[in-house]
């Protein structure tokens, strides 16, 4: 049998995710990591779907981009449409879910993991996907370190106050990615926060 | 010639800096244990809610039963991402067997359906520890369990997933009173059932790094399917 | 009909004698049968519209439209068959969406229309298929500048500023050629196409008919919309208007 697995090339590391009052934000830094080498200072890898989506990802950045041009596509598509109907948040985290684990299953993954945000019913969704399709839906979700570091401090934050508004959800995950910068090698100063 | 092969040779080695390959695992362990039991006329089926890989915790609260129909509930814990792929593929196939027979799938149906389906990925299994509960034909408490490539055995009490094997010896005590001298044998009634489940998640919440967090018990009947919810050590 | 008992129009794959392919003829025919369509070209942007013809007062309102999203910046407004053009539409999509993919921008017009006349040219040279029974009009608004493209069943296609398809296109290019297309805004473009859609209108062969409206250009940021509620109502009571004054004016003639 032909296997085959590539590896992660430009990589991308973690990804934060919240819940507040009335909203979702997710947040992560923008250096593309060529393996230890800081290469690409500019590679945002959050971005807004439609005007009830916010995705972000992490792992392998070119991964990302092919994905994000099909979900862009998918957006047009259903603009194109016009009768109405829009991608909900859960409908692209249950995609999402379906091509990884595709993919997976074809031992030829796609190296990333996957934030999605969004307002879906009047209920705000949070949920992840990672390169296996393993997925779930929280309050709090973070990938790579930042489920070691970022993690705990966000679960702390929300056992004290379960009802944060927007601001103090930023502020908390700005200073969540301030840690992580302090203890990832493979971290940026420079963030991008939706 | 000779210079061709030079300049061939000549191209620096540019993967030195650049990322290592990694090896590529398609399953992932994610903890989390089931248990179940049966009596005349009910089936319990218990998990606990951790999500889980290695030493980090995805999430405390993700149920891992599935509930099929008003009298077959399925608890799948192992490889997360099997999981969902096989019980989305599952559910699909009662609904079209809904259609088909125009009567909701029987409980033995769905556990020779479930063995079927663990087998024809015999040789890309699902990583995933099932046992199903429900009531059969009759109104009485049945419980199946499997193995990953489709093995199917029908039993009365069964523990599965991370601490399936600290947690059935328990049960073949508790349960099935096995290694007992002068017990009366009586039929187990639902406290007594949901006493011992209480019990068994505690002692797996002690000593199972993957198991804890809250338990999800749902208590089947002819009157319905009962939810009910128990705290666990969270660390 | 010269054509009919020659056996010359059985097939699209030959020609007749006198050098026509009568199988396209006849497509062309088929759009011909079709409620108006007609596209103008201002100085800020394309307008569509269309004369939909209803032939049953039992469909729903709103069902069965001709004017459609190729991208977010292509409009099609399609007269004749409704399934062929729909087919037409769908490859239109497709190439739009392929070329995002391959080259991350939008895909100029001039382009699209190529690779659509190509498509529907294709189907006039094989026996074992028919012409495609539908025209269409497309329309862009690309770095300020408007763009319009007319493909008919033949494949051929042109440039325009304003064009007209369908029953009465002979009526609506002559009011279209009364306008002074490059002055026009696309809102003041909005209130003609409506005008010209009413006045061609043949109430006595055909009783109802719903006005479609879009606009690609300035106003919209350079996206093909369905144009606003206030802007339609606006259009439709100008055209009515207009309509009054005439029969009034005829009268007055009598």
């Amino acid at each position: 049998m032909c296997t085959f697995s590539r590896a992660p090339i430009t990589t991308g590391t973690s990804v934060l995710g919240i819940k507040f009052d009335g909203g979702v934000a997710i947040a992560a830094d923008i250096l593309g990591s060529y393996g230890s080498l800081a290469r690409f200072r500019d590679c945002p890898r959050i971005i807004k779907v439609n005007k009830n989506i916010i995705l972000g990802a992490g792992g392998d950045y070119a991964d990302y981009q092919y994905l994000k041009d099909i979900i862009e596509q998918k957006i047009i598509d259903d603009e194109c449409q016009d009768d109405g109907f829009h991608l909900k948040p859960k409908s692209l985290h249950c995609w999402l879910t379906r091509v990884l684990y595709n993919r997976r299953s074809k031992f030829d993954p796609f190296w990333t993991n996957f934030i999605v945000g969004g307002i879906q019913d009047g209920e705000t969704f949070l949920g992840t996907v990672d390169k296996l399709g393993t997925a779930y839906e929280d309050m709090h979700i973070a990938t790579g370190y930042g489920a070691y570091i970022a993690l705990p401090l966000m679960r702390d934050a929300l056992e004290k106050n379960p009802d944060l508004d927007m601001r103090q959800a930023q502020e908390l995950l700005v200073k969540c990615l301030e840690v992580l910068y302090y203890r990832d090698a493979r971290s940026f100063p420079k963030v991008s926060l939706i | 010639m000779v210079s061709t092969m030079q300049s061939v040779c000549d191209v620096p080695a540019i993967h030195n800096a650049g990322p290592k390959a990694a090896s590529f695992n398609p399953y992932a362990d994610n903890g989390g244990s089931i248990v179940a039991i049966a009596g005349n006329d009910f089936a319990i089926i218990a998990s606990d809610t951790r999500l889980s890989s290695g030493f980090s915790v995805y999430t405390r609260e993700q149920s891992k039963l599935f509930k099929l129909s008003d009298t077959t509930v399925l608890g799948a814990t192992g490889c997360w991402c099997d999981t969902l792929t096989l019980t989305r593929i599952l559910e699909a196939r009662m609904q079209m067997y809904l259609h088909e027979h125009q009567k909701c799938m029987s409980t033995a149906a769905v556990a020779q359906m479930l063995s079927t389906m663990m087998y024809y990925k015999r040789f890309f299994p699902y990583y995933i520890s099932n046992i199903l509960a429900g009531l059969d034909d009759e109104g009485k408490g049945c419980i199946y369990s499997y193995d990953v490539i489709g093995h199917c055995e029908k039993a009365k009490f069964r523990a599965g997933g991370s601490a399936g094997a600290l947690l059935q010896p328990l049960l073949d005590n508790q349960i099935g009173l096995k290694n007992m001298e002068n017990v009366d044998v009586q039929t187990i009634n639902v406290e007594k059932a949901l006493a011992v489940i209480k019990d068994v998640f505690i002692s797996a919440a002690e000593r199972d790094i993957y198991t804890g967090d809250s338990i999800l018990i749902k208590v089947i009947t002819k009157d319905g399917i009962r939810d009910e919810n128990f705290p666990l050590r969270r660390d | 009909m010269s054509s009919i008992g020659t056996g010359y129009d059985l097939s699209a794959s030959q020609f007749s004698p006198d050098g026509r392919v009568f199988q396209v003829e006849y497509a062309q025919k088929a759009v011909e049968n079709s409620g108006t369509i007609i596209g103008l070209r201002g100085k800020d942007g394309v307008v569509l519209a269309v004369e939909k013809l209803v032939t049953s007062k039992l469909y729903e309102p709103g069902a069965n439209t001709r004017i459609f999203n190729i991208d977010r910046h292509v409009g099609m407004a399609v007269s004749g068959l409704i399934s062929d053009a729909r087919q037409i539409v769908e490859t239109a999509k497709i190439e739009a969406s392929n070329y995002r993919a391959q080259y991350g921008t939008a895909i100029p017009l001039k382009y699209l229309n190529d690779r659509v006349s190509m498509y529907m040219h294709a189907y006039t040279l094989y026996s074992a298929v028919r012409p495609f029974g539908c025209s269409v009009i497309a329309g862009s608004y690309e770095v300020d500048t408007p763009v319009m493209y007319m493909i008919d069943p033949s494949g051929v296609s042109y440039g325009y500023y304003g064009c007209a398809v369908g029953k009465a296109k002979q009526a609506a290019k002559t009011e279209i050629e009364k306008l002074k297309l490059q002055d026009l805004s696309c809102r003041e473009l909005v209130k003609e196409a409506a005008r010209i859609i009413y006045v061609v209108h043949d109430e006595l062969k055909d009783k109802q008919f719903e006005l479609e409206l879009s606009w690609v250009g300035a106003v919209t940021d350079g996206l093909h919309e369905r144009v606003p509620a206030d802007v339609y109502q606006e259009a439709e009571k100008f055209a009515k208007a207009a309509m009054a004054d005439d029969s009034d004016s005829d009268t007055e003639d009598m």
